[in-house]
């Protein structure tokens, strides 16, 4: 009964039909395998080691290519990306003109765009503008997170929501500027 | 004729489960892939993939649990996940399903058979196995804000006592099942989890700050008086956008930020 259960059956009923010198206990105990699996005796101190060779090997799930593209985390992406952007054309570009003050000055940059045609001029403008515009509004957005207003998840959509419509309104004004 | 009455009940009920058991039978085949996370500790060296099943929508319950449970049972009794309640009270079952953090218990399946549903892990956590992150970090997060009252003045008898205006402020707070979704549906949380306490942590943070029976306030907002505990969320609103008892940390964090502005 017990044997059949562990899977054992089949070997001692090989046994059974064995000749007499096989059933002699000893031997028996020298051939037959107690178990099929083997078992490893380890102190419970030894827990940790194992457990931390497991984790070195572990990896991590995926996340932002796995996320589900919402409102919520796409425009603060998008207001850190706008933010970096600005910054660096502003600090870009003062340093430029520490640099080399002849080339970067006023006069010389409405010399170069007056004489670029029409489409590059749009297209830079909407450049500049979109970024700017978006970063402007969504900051108001945060100022107004900051003083306690529009915190419901509601509220926070509605004002997302008028942040992009802010957004392309006030581009499209900019650049027919 | 008490006999009569008795064989002719049981003629009904036969006649009743037969129509039951024939509408079961009747209902047309609905298959629905099911894309799953599967990663093996056991074979550490193969990297995670999604693995692929389809069954019959039909024959499963309602649930994303009810399908994940059904697939264990008759598909691959490998898969592994947690579960306990089926009925959103225990987080156990706080996974990434079609790309949002959820209660797979209270995530209705989707019945489109055109499109299959993608199911991971929480992001961003170490995996344990397919569907298991390891929430040790988190737990410890959590204990490290207190999470329990802590009042010198012990009443003079009886209870601590609170107006119901103080307790009004706690709704919305204790809720919370600590399932975990909220914290790894955090950007800042994914980079910074190692310092940053996290959505979940800080809305209970501010659930013992808000309450008039704790008397160290103080101690707990300065504890979060420092660049990366709290101030790391830049009020993204992921966590109240996924939370799926409908609770708002962001706001929890808001207010916190509001009370350590006026210190």
């Amino acid at each position: 009964m017990m044997s059949a259960r562990v899977g054992l059956s089949s070997v001692t009923r090989r046994v059974a039909f064995a000749p007499i010198i096989g059933r002699n206990q000893i031997a028996l105990r020298t051939v037959i395998p107690k178990r099929g699996v083997q078992i490893q005796s380890l102190p419970s101190s030894a827990s940790e080691e194992i457990l931390n060779a497991q984790r070195l090997k572990r990896p991590s799930s995926p996340h932002f290519t796995i996320y589900q593209p919402q409102l919520t985390w796409l425009s603060s992406i998008a207001n850190r990306a706008t933010g970096g952007a600005l910054s660096a054309l502003l600090y870009g570009f003062s340093l430029a003109y520490l640099v080399a003050p002849g080339t970067f000055d006023s006069a010389h940059i409405v010399e170069f765009v007056a004489g670029l045609p029409d489409y590059v001029k749009y297209t830079g403008k909407i450049i500049l503008a979109a970024p700017f515009t978006f970063h402007f509004w969504n900051g108001l957005r945060h100022l107004s997170w900051d003083t306690g207003k529009f915190l419901s998840l509601k509220g926070a959509y509605r004002a997302g929501y008028a942040v992009l419509g802010a957004t392309a309104v006030s581009t499209v004004a900019l650049v027919l500027m | 004729m008490q006999v009569l009455a008795k064989t002719a009940r049981a003629s009904a009920l036969r006649s009743c489960m037969r129509s039951f058991a024939s509408a079961a039978l009747e209902k047309p085949v609905l298959n629905k892939e099911f894309k799953i996370y599967r990663w093996n500790p056991d074979e550490p060296a193969k990297k995670p993939t999604l693995q692929s099943y389809t069954i019959d929508l039909n024959q499963t319950g309602p649930m994303v649990l009810d399908a994940l449970i059904k697939i264990k049972n008759e598909v691959d009794p490998t898969l592994t996940f947690r579960r306990s309640c089926r009925e959103g009270i225990c987080g156990s079952c706080a996974m990434n399903i079609d790309g949002q953090n959820t209660l797979a218990c209270l995530c209705r399946i989707d019945r489109n058979p055109a499109k299959n549903s993608k199911i991971y892990p929480l992001p961003h956590m170490y995996i344990v196995k397919d569907l298991v992150p390891d929430l040790t970090l988190f737990y410890k997060q959590y204990k490290s804000i207190k999470p329990y009252l802590q009042n010198d003045n012990l009443p003079e008898q009886g209870e601590y006592l609170q107006t119901q205006e103080d307790r009004k402020k706690l709704d919305g707070l204790y809720e919370c099942i600590l399932c975990a979704c909220c914290s790894t549906s955090c950007p800042s949380y994914w980079w910074n989890q190692d310092e940053y306490l996290g959505p979940a942590t800080l809305m209970q943070a501010y659930r013992w700050i808000a309450d008039s029976r704790d008397s160290y306030g103080a101690q707990r907002k300065e504890q979060l008086q420092n660049e990366m505990s709290m101030y790391r969320c830049h009020t993204i609103f992921n966590c109240a956008r996924t939370c799926p008892k409908g609770l708002n940390p962001a706001e929890a964090i808001a207010k916190i930020k509001l009370e350590l502005a006026a210190d």
